[in-house]
């Protein structure tokens, strides 16, 4: 399935965001998602199955102003 | 001191969290400014990078009150969904709305501005939005929902503090009872000052204080600005006058 993760477009196996989430290495890390410009909240990853050409957004605290 | 949606933040100062020369010198900065609310933001992480958690480890320790921003956000839907992130990342229904009109001025949009406003209210987040100081534009978003406003000085990172005093006069004048914030432009303290003269109830930095030479030193020069600049505004300044009056007695004056 080809999918793009914060811009960058890559294959993945993952059926559901939770699975990519652990295929990519984020473990516990505190992130936040969202699918195809939706927010995904993190209680909704394991049921939210991704389907090919989805857009992903991963984000994390940051820096701003 | 502000109240912010029935919370009390006992100082004038909203302080940003990028581009300082360290996290050291940002930890000083706010502890010797005393700034209550810290803004932050959201980005994209990589798989492992764990970067975001060492940056909320050190904003526990800052002891302000976290303002996540929608920063760069140039549609509703982006805005809107970058609120649903920051709330979750940062457990706080506080936002600090940004929708930017133009890659120039990165001032804001203000028909995406008021539209996402009433969105978010709707769903229950508390909006800061950075607006300009058009009245009409600061009445759409209060009937949107937004109980404190935070209209620019000048453009985000320029430094060139107050641009529309009248107008940013008329808006304090407008309302008089809703929490207003100079929020961007502001580079001086003498800046802050005179915001606070004009009777707004606090300003937001970050570039003023993080690019200068000496961040804290800084940081504490806008704290002490604040301080000055509301109690002249709370001591019912003189009315300025065309003709000299002398201060000193006429009366018994020698010579005459």
């Amino acid at each position: 399935m080809k999918i793009t993760v914060n811009g960058t477009k890559q294959e993945s196996a993952a059926t559901t965001l939770d699975a990519l989430l652990d295929e990519l290495g984020y473990g516990p890390a505190k992130v936040a998602t969202a699918v195809n410009q939706s927010f995904v909240p993190a209680a909704m990853r394991p049921e939210h199955r991704l389907a090919d050409g989805d857009q992903i957004e991963i984000v994390a605290p940051r820096q701003g102003g | 001191m502000p109240r912010y949606y029935d919370t009390e933040i006992t100082s004038r100062l909203m302080l940003g969290t990028a581009q300082y020369p360290s996290p050291a010198i940002l930890a000083e900065a706010f502890k010797r400014s005393g700034a209550g609310i810290a803004t932050v933001s959201v980005r994209r992480e990589a798989g492992g990078e764990r970067a975001g958690q060492a940056f909320w480890d050190m904003i526990g320790d800052l002891g302000a009150h976290v303002l996540p921003n929608t920063a760069g956000c140039h549609s509703v839907r982006e805005a809107v969904t970058t609120a649903q992130m920051a709330r979750e990342l940062f457990d706080t229904d506080w936002i600090k709305l940004e929708v930017i009109g133009h890659a120039d001025t990165l001032q804001p949009d203000p028909f995406g501005l008021v539209e996402a406003a009433r969105i978010l209210t709707d769903e229950g987040f508390k909006v800061f939005p950075y607006c300009t100081e058009d009245l009409v534009l600061c009445e759409r978003l209060v009937e949107a929902g937004c109980r404190v406003l935070m209209p620019w000085g000048a453009p985000i990172g320029t430094g060139l503090g107050l641009n529309n005093i009248y107008g940013l006069r008329s808006l304090r004048a407008h309302f008089p009872d809703l929490p207003l914030v100079i929020d961007a432009g502001l580079g001086l303290p003498s800046q802050a000052a005179h915001a606070m003269e004009l009777g707004y109830d606090a300003v937001l930095l970050n570039t003023a204080v993080a690019k200068a030479g000496d961040p804290v030193a800084m940081a504490e020069g806008f704290a002490r600005a604040l301080e000055a600049g509301r109690l002249g505004f709370e001591a019912d300044p003189m009315e300025p006058r065309d003709m000299a009056a002398p201060s000193t007695p006429v009366l018994g004056r020698a010579f005459t």
